[in-house]
C-alpha cells in the first residue's frame, strides 16, 4: 500500500537541505522499522516519493511524503500510531501530523500540488508601507523578470502565478528583524514561482526574512483541498505549528 | 550572552551548507552547565563535513557527558563565508549544541590529525576571543588543549597550546577535568593559571610546553628541557590497555547533512605492528589491543537500530587483521538478514587478506568503492617500507574484486620513499597495467585509479631522520608517472600537491620556530589550508623567509644519528635505537614480521609500560604474506652499512 504523510519543518532544522532531509526520512524509516518496499537493482533504496522541494533555510507546516510499503491494505499496521512512532526518529522540528492511505493511481506530489500558500517575514518595511507595495503589484497586468537558464538571459513574466498576496500585519516578535508579515499564494505550475522572486519583482525590491510554507493545495474543478483529505488521523491542531 | 542563536539565525540564509552550524545530531547531548562543571569545547580545527566524524572527539564527548562534573560541546572552523559575517559583527565562534559562545568554555580541545590545519586552530582560538600565544593568556581564558596524531611533534605549535595530549584519551581526560575542576572552583584568581598549568604537566601523558625552556646552537636545536624539577623531563604517551573497558562511541552522532565517513563506524581494534616503516599511526599506537568480537557484534547491532545507518564500518589500521575477521563479517551479516540491507565495509583492508570470501560477504547491501593500499610499486621498495605484500597477493585480491562485480577501484601509493628509483616509481603504472588487464576477462572496461602521495617523513617512525623528496623531484616523479600511462588504457592518476607535501614536511618535523611562521600564515589570511583551492605556498615561503628559517633545512635534511630532535622530551614508548635500527634495516632492505605472531623485539611500547598486546588468535591470517614463511629480505649485516643515511637516488 501507498501511504501519504504530512509533516512540518521548523526551527534550526529549516537549514537542511532537501537532500538531507531525504536522507533523515530513510535513516527513520529503517529505525522505526516500517515494511518499506525497496527498489531493485545495484543500490537498493527505499521507495519513497517527495513532494515539492522546500528551499535550504524555509520552513513548512505542510510538508508531504508518500511512501510505498509491502504491507497491503487492511493489515495490521496501525496507521494512526505512526506519528508518534515516526516523530522521535526525525530530527528536532521535523514533527509527522497525519498519515493516510492513498491509491497508487493518484497523482504524485510533484504534479499534484499546483498552489502554495506561503508567509513571508519582509524586514525594514512596515505593514502600510507594505501594503501599498502590494496594491502596485497587483493591479500590475504583467511582472517580467528575467533569469539565467544555461548562461542565457531569459525573460517572464511571474504575474499570472501570483495568486493572491495579503499583508497579515507586523512581524512577530520573535524576529530576527522588525518589519511586515506577507502571506502569498503562489503558483507551481506550470511556471512556479519563488518567494525570492516574488520579493525581487516589488518595487523597491524586498528582502526575504524568515518564509514559512503553510499549505500545498490540489485543485480539482476550482475546488481546492490538501494533499491529505481532512478525514486523516490527526494529531491536536494546537501541535501543529509549535516552534 | 550565552546563545548566540539569534544574531547567527538570520547569518545563515547567507551561507553555503548552514546544516553544518545547526548542530540537532541524533546523539547529541543537551549540555546542562554549571559551576561545579567544567565546561568543555571539543573542536576539530576544519569544516564539519571532516570534523564530525571524528572518533576521537565523539569518544571524549561521551566520557566527558557521562561524568558529573564534566560538561561537553562540540565546535568545528565555519567556512569562510560564515567567518566574515561573524568577525564583520563581532560574533565569537560558538558550540554547535548550545550555540554557546566559545570563550565561556574552560578548555577547548583540539584534535590535530594534519599539519596543514594548524592555522585553523589559530583561526579558532582567535574567533573565540582568546589570544592565540599562550603567553597571552590571562586567567579568564580558557584552557587551550590538543591531542591526536599531530601531537607527537607539538613543537611548530607549541607556543598557542595551553596542554598537549599524547596517546589515548579515555582515561586522561578525567584526570584533567579534576584538575581544572578545582582550579575552576578555587575562582582562577589571578596568577593562577601557571599554577594549574604546571599541576597539570605532573599528569602522565599531559605536556604543558611553557614549562620547557628550548636552546639553540646556531641553527641547531640542542635541548629541550623542564623549567622546574617537579615537570618530567620526558612526557610519556598514554596507552589504553584494554579496549573492552571502552566500548565508545555508544551513541554515535548522526548528522543531519552529508559528512565524510557518513555511516556506522566501530573500531575494531587499536594499534597495528605491521611495522610499516612511513606509518606514524602503526608506531605511535602501539601494541594492538582488539575489543572481543562479541563486544563488536553487539556495537554494530544496536548502533545499526539506533542510527539507522545501512553501512557499518569496521574501523582500525589494518581490520584484516582483526582475529577471525572472516566469521566476524560473517555474522554480522548474518544479523541482519531479515531486516534491510546492510553494507560492512572495511577501510584499510590489506590486500593480502581481500579473498573471495571478504569479497562476496560485503558486497550484498552496495558495491562500496573498494580501496587497496600497495604504497610502493616494486617488491624492493615495498621491503624498504617493510609492506610485505607481493604482486601476487595484490592480484588475486583485484581478481577477487572483479569476479565479485566491482568495475572500478582505487590503487594507494607513495612517492619520494627513502632509496626509490625510477624504476619503483614506473613500477606503480606497472602494477595498474597489470590490474586492469585482470579486469578485461570480467568487464568491457575496467577501471583503475592511481592515487599518489609525496611521502612526508613522521616523528617516530624510523624514517624519521630521512630528508624528504624536494617539490621539484617529487614533480618529476608523478610526470613520469604521468607519461608512462598516457596510453595505459583505463588508468589514471591522481596525485596530492608537491607543494603542500613540502609544507606538511616544515611542520612534521619542524620545532617552536616554526610557531612564528604558522601566525605568519595565518595572519595574512592563510585557513584551510588542507583544501587544494586554498593552499598558498608563497604565504609560507615568504613567511619563512620573514623570520629567517630555511625550507630546505627543514624539510630535505637528512638527520644524523646524534642529532637532537624536537620530539626527543616525548615519548610514544619506542625506544630510539628501536627506531634506528630499523631505519638501518630499511636501507638493507630487510623486512621485519609482525612482533603480534613472533617474539617481541622490545621497541618499548609494550615492554616500556608493562602492557602487551590483546589478540583473540595468536595466528596470523590465512592467505597473508606475513608468518607464512616467505623471505623477507637479505640478511645483510647491518654494520656493513656506512653511519649516514644513503640520499635518494634520483
Ligand atoms: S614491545 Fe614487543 S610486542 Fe610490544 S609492540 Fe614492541 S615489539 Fe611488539
Amino acid at each position: 500500500m501507498r501511504i501519504r504523510v504530512r509533516f512540518s519543518k521548523t526551527g534550526k532544522i529549516r537549514f537542511s537541505s532537501h537532500r538531507d532531509m531525504a536522507r533523515c526520512w530513510e535513516r527513520a524509516l529503517r529505525r522505526a522499522d516500517l515494511p518499506v518496499a525497496i527498489t531493485e537493482g545495484f543500490s537498493p533504496r527505499p521507495k519513497m516519493h517527495f513532494g515539492l522541494a522546500l528551499s535550504t533555510g524555509h520552513e513548512s507546516l505542510g510538508e508531504y511524503l508518500d511512501i510505498d510499503l509491502t504491507e497491503p491494505e487492511g493489515s495490521d499496521l496501525d496507521l494512526g500510531a505512526l506519528p508518534e512512532r515516526l516523530t522521535p526518529f526525525l530530527p528536532p522540528g521535523v514533527d509527522v501530523e497525519t498519515v493516510s492511505i492513498i491509491e497508487r493511481s493518484e497523482l504524485s506530489l510533484q504534479e499534484a500540488v499546483t498552489v502554495c500558500t506561503w508567509l513571508i517575514e519582509i524586514p525594514g518595511v512596515s505593514p502600510e508601507e507594505l501594503e501599498s507595495n502590494v496594491q502596485t503589484m497587483l493591479d500590475a497586468t504583467t511582472l517580467p523578470v528575467t533569469r539565467e537558464r544555461k548562461g542565457k538571459e531569459v525573460s517572464d513574466d511571474i504575474r499570472p502565478g501570483i495568486i493572491s498576496l495579503r499583508v497579515v500585519g507586523a512581524t512577530p516578535s520573535d524576529a530576527p528583524e522588525r518589519g511586515a508579515l506577507l502571506e502569498a499564494e503562489l503558483a507551481t505550475q506550470p511556471r512556479s514561482v519563488r518567494p525570492s522572486e516574488l520579493l525581487a519583482a516589488f518595487d523597491p525590491p524586498r528582502n526575504e526574512g524568515r518564509v514559512c510554507r503553510t499549505h500545498q493545495w490540489i485543485i480539482t474543478d476550482g475546488a481546492r483541498r490538501e494533499p491529505i483529505p481532512a478525514h486523516a488521523t490527526s494529531r491536536a491542531p494546537a501541535e501543529v505549528g509549535a516552534r | 550572552m550565552t546563545d548566540v542563536w539569534p544574531q547567527l539565525e538570520p547569518l545563515l540564509a547567507k551561507v553555503a551548507k548552514p546544516a553544518r552550524y545547526i548542530g540537532l545530531e541524533d546523539g547529541a547531548r543537551t549540555p546542562h552547565h554549571a559551576a561545579d562543571k567544567v565546561a568543555w569545547l571539543l573542536s576539530y580545527p576544519d569544516t564539519y563535513e571532516i570534523g564530525l566524524p571524528n572518533q576521537g572527539l565523539q569518544i571524549l564527548y561521551e566520557i566527558l557527558n557521562e561524568n558529573p562534573h564534566a560538561v561537553a560541546e562540540r565546535a568545528y572552523a565555519p567556512w569562510t563565508d560564515l567567518e566574515g559575517l561573524l568577525r564583520d559583527r563581532n560574533i565569537p565562534l560558538f558550540s554547535l549544541d548550545s550555540h554557546r559562545p566559545a570563550g565561556l568554555f574552560d578548555l577547548i580541545g583540539f584534535n590535530l590529525s594534519a599539519e596543514l590545519t594548524y592555522t585553523n586552530l589559530l583561526n579558532m582560538v582567535d574567533l573565540a576571543g582568546v589570544p592565540v600565544r599562550s603567553a597571552d593568556r590571562r586567567p579568564e581564558h580558557p584552557l587551550i588543549v590538543a591531542g591526536g596524531h599531530c601531537t607527537y611533534n607539538p613543537e611548530p605549535i607549541a607556543d598557542f597550546l595551553d596542554l598537549v595530549v599524547l596517546g589515548d584519551g579515555e582515561e586522561v581526560i578525567t584526570e584533567i577535568n579534576e584538575v581544572v575542576r578545582d582550579w575552576k572552583k578555587s575562582g582562577r584568581t589571578d596568577g593562577s593559571r601557571e599554577n594549574v598549568l604546571r599541576e597539570l604537566s605532573h599528569i602522565v601523558g599531559v605536556y604543558v610546553p611553557s614549562m620547557y625552556d628550548v636552546t639553540y646552537e646556531g641553527a641547531n636545536l640542542v635541548a629541550v628541557t623542564p623549567r622546574y624539577p617537579d615537570v618530567p623531563e620526558r612526557v610519556e604517551k598514554r596507552t589504553v590497555a584494554d579496549l573492552a573497558e571502552f566500548p565508545y562511541p555508544k551513541t554515535q552522532l548522526v548528522p543531519i547533512t552529508e559528512v565524510v565517513h557518513d555511516r556506522l563506524n566501530v573500531e575494531v581494534f587499536r594499534g597495528c605492528t605491521r611495522g610499516c616503516r612511513f606509518c606514524q599511526a602503526g608506531m605511535i599506537t602501539r601494541p594492538v589491543r582488539e575489543r572481543p568480537a562479541e563486544q563488536v557484534r553487539t556495537m554494530v547491532e544496536e548502533g545499526l537500530r539506533r542510527t539507522g545507518y545501512d553501512e557499518v564500518a569496521l574501523t582500525s589500521l589494518s581490520t584484516a587483521d582483526f582475529s577471525g575477521i572472516e566469521k566476524l563479517v560473517g555474522d554480522i551479516v548474518q544479523s541482519t538478514d531479515d531486516g534491510p540491507p546492510v553494507s560492512v565495509s572495511l577501510p584499510s583492508l590489506r590486500v593480502d587478506a581481500f579473498g573471495v570470501g571478504i569479497a562476496t560477504q560485503i558486497q550484498r547491501a552496495r558495491r562500496t568503492g573498494l580501496t587497496f593500499a600497495p604504497e610502493a610499486g616494486t617488491w624492493r621498495m615495498r621491503q624498504v617500507i617493510n609492506k610485505l605484500i607481493r604482486e601476487e597477493d595484490l592480484y588475486s585480491a583485484v581478481e577477487a574484486a572483479y569476479s565479485n562485480g566491482w568495475r572500478r577501484m582505487k590503487l594507494y601509493f607513495l612517492t619520494g620513499l627513502p632509496t626509490e628509483t625510477d624504476e619503483d616509481t614506473l613500477g606503480i603504472a606497472e602494477l595498474a597495467r597489470n590490474c586492469v588487464q585482470l579486469g578485461k576477462a570480467h568487464t568491457k572496461s575496467p577501471s583503475v585509479t592511481v592515487s599518489v602521495g609525496g611521502f612526508v617523513p613522521k616523528p617516530f617512525t624510523p624514517f624519521q631522520w630521512f630528508g624528504q623528496n624536494t617539490v621539484e623531484e617529487l614533480r618529476r616523479k608523478i610526470n613520469l608517472l604521468r607519461d608512462d600511462t598516457r596510453k595505459s588504457h583505463g588508468v589514471q592518476v591522481k596525485w596530492h600537491d608537491p607543494k603542500a607535501t613540502l609544507v606538511e614536511g616544515i611542520m612534521s618535523r619542524g620545532d617552536r620556530r616554526i610557531g612564528a611562521v604558522i601566525e605568519e600564515v595565518w595572519r595574512q589570511g592563510g585557513t584551510f589550508q588542507e583544501w587544494n583551492e586554498r593552499f598558498d605556498l608563497d604565504l609560507w615561503t615568504s613567511a619563512m623567509a620573514a623570520h629567517g628559517l630555511d625550507p630546505e633545512w627543514f624539510a630535505y635534511r637528512h638527520r644524523t644519528e646524534d642529532e637532537v630532535l624536537p620530539w626527543d622530551h616525548l615519548s610514544a614508548g619506542l625506544h630510539k635505537d628501536f627506531l634506528w635500527q630499523d631505519w638501518r634495516d630499511a636501507l638493507a632492505e630487510v623486512g621485519l614480521p609482525d612482533c603480534r605472531w613472533t617474539p617481541c623485539y622490545d621497541c618499548g611500547a609494550c615492554t616500556g609500560y608493562s602492557i602487551e598486546h590483546i589478540v583473540a588468535s595468536a595466528t596470523p591470517p590465512a592467505g597473508g604474506s606475513q608468518g607464512t614463511g616467505q623471505d623477507l629480505g637479505s640478511s645483510v649485516p647491518v654494520t656493513l652499512l656506512g653511519r649516514a643515511p644513503v640520499g635518494t637516488v634520483s
